[in-house]
């Protein structure tokens, strides 16, 4: 298969269970290494890459895990400024911008809580939070909506299409049908190995 | 908006790290209660030694028509006559007597049996006499005396002191290498329990070393207070046994324990010895927390190259 993802682009990536979707995603987050073929990000072969070049590139992608992934004895600001704090970034220099980020998801309330308490949109949006604070130049979704109901799907939705607008490249690994009938952008399907682009 | 001061990334206290606290207090305790009892033992068996050593006994046999008393005299005189001897004392009748009263029994008369009587020569430990020249002098100037150096009871005291600090010393290598084991297991345990903290570390784009210096802080904390507890204890230990056999001085119970264990006193050398087995053990906990997350780290970057795992994310 070959395929582009341009900058500040908006697909969906679906595809029966077991199609490969999230295999595809983790070669696009650098968590696999293809054994075969080409993969080049930010202008640079993916297989070539030292292993301590890794965080690095990886700090240009945020990633949605379907199973959000939120470390449950942190507070919700705390995970949130997580990948700002791993970078050395002083506390002060960040506080506004993740209170910020955290209203503009909805969870201005939810700062101080910790995630066990959080239902599963809250968790979902907090890993979205997690995803943007960076301003990273592409975010990979993984089941973004797989646990919330459709009201909250389509909130989700709207953070993501903004988030495009603010010059994100998106990719979202979906099955929910409806929730791509809402948008009217690009469809990656992946079958049996073959990946079919509609624009 | 106020957020809550900063939480460490790892959290500060679960089950696994209270046991590890344990078992490093533990393993501490262990240690230091050996490294403790070999110096204890060195310091006796040393004190035995230079007791000995610190004296000579020149003995000398009744014989037909010998004067006893001159003979001691003339015997400790010739004695203190060489460089290295400090002072001379003759066993008086009194002193002999009651040297003999165990074997046999009270009011002996030394006047109806030929005792051999003892002259106890000091001499300095740094710069001895020559024991060949003073043993031939007396031998021609009193065939009756014996000079005894005390050479066969000191080597065999620093043969005895020798074996037993080797034997403490290698209980000791073996309870640090008991403990090192231990630690790595029990830290291991930990890091496996939190291995979705270093995962989710690595994917907000962490580099292996901030990930590292993190477990490195947690486990310095916990080794710390776990050794730091298990040395306190041992310290407290001794400190308490050496109070509670100076004061129970001269009982029986007291006579009985220091004949077998010697003198329960450590001084600032072997305190100082505690501390640095404390710190030792803080080390090398931190040093196996960073080996092992480094590996954890390498092994998640591994699973990039093969497809058949799928431990970093969850399958589609």
């Amino acid at each position: 298969m070959t395929f582009d993802i341009p900058k500040r682009s908006f697909q969906f990536l679906t595809g029966p269970s077991g199609a490969g979707k999230t295999t595809l995603l983790r070669l696009l987050f650098m968590s696999l290494q293809p054994t075969r073929g080409l993969i080049r990000m930010f202008g640079r072969d993916l297989s070539q890459i030292p292993r301590n070049e890794l965080p690095m590139l990886r700090r240009r992608v945020g990633i949605v895990f379907q199973d959000f992934r939120l470390l449950d004895h942190l507070t919700t600001y705390e995970n949130v400024a997580l990948p700002l704090r791993v970078r050395g970034k002083q506390e002060a220099s960040y506080r506004n911008d993740v209170i910020e980020l955290l209203k503009w998801v909805g969870l201005g309330e939810r700062i101080n809580v910790l995630p066990p308490v959080l239902s599963g949109g809250e968790k979902q949006r907090a890993a979205i939070a997690r995803a943007l604070i960076d301003r990273p130049e592409i975010l990979l979704a993984d089941e973004p909506t797989g646990n919330v109901d459709p009201p909250m799907a389509k909130r989700l939705l709207s953070l993501f299409l903004e988030l495009n607008r603010l010059g994100t490249a998106v990719v979202i690994a979906t099955h929910d049908l409806a929730l791509m009938d809402q948008v009217d952008a690009r469809r990656m399907i992946l079958t049996e190995g073959q990946l079919d682009i509609y624009e | 908006m106020r957020v809550r001061p900063t939480a460490p990334i790892l959290p500060p206290s679960n089950i696994q790290g209270n046991a590890l606290i344990v078992v490093i207090a533990i393993m501490a305790f262990l240690a230091c209660l050996t490294f403790g009892a070999v110096s204890m033992v060195r310091a006796t068996a040393a004190g035995w030694q230079s007791q000995i050593s610190r004296e000579i006994t020149i003995q000398i046999k009744p014989a037909e028509g010998l004067d006893m008393d001159a003979a001691l005299q003339k015997a400790k005189d010739l004695a203190l006559g060489f460089v290295g001897t400090q002072a001379g004392t003759i066993l008086d009748d009194g002193a002999t007597a009651r040297l003999l009263e165990p074997w046999l029994g009270a009011g002996l008369d030394l006047k109806e049996l030929p005792v051999p009587r003892l002259v106890v020569i000091t001499i300095d430990e740094e710069n001895p006499p020559d024991f060949g020249e003073m043993r031939e002098l007396l031998a021609q100037e009193l065939p009756e005396a014996f000079l005894d150096d005390h050479r066969t009871w000191v080597d065999r005291l620093v043969s005895m002191a020798s074996t037993t600090v080797m034997i403490g010393t290698g209980v000791l290598v073996l309870v640090f290498t008991a403990m090192v084991l231990t630690v790595i297991f029990a830290t291991r345990g930990v890091i496996a329990g939190n291995r979705h903290i270093v995962e989710v570390l690595h994917f907000v784009g962490a580099e292996g070393g901030f990930v590292a210096r993190e477990f490195q802080k947690h486990f310095l904390k916990i080794s710390l207070k776990g050794s730091a507890a298990g040395s306190a204890l041992a310290a407290v230990l001794f400190a308490t046994l050496g109070i509670w056999q100076t004061n129970a001085r001269a009982t029986p119970e007291s006579d009985q324990t220091m004949a077998l264990f010697g003198t329960f006193s450590l001084g600032w050398s072997g305190y100082l010895g505690i501390v640095a087995t404390m710190v030792v053990i803080a080390l090398l906990t931190t040093l196996t927390a960073r080996l092992t997350v480094m590996r954890t780290i390498d092994e998640i970057d591994l699973i990039r190259s093969d497809p058949a795992r799928s431990d970093g994310l969850p399958a589609s």
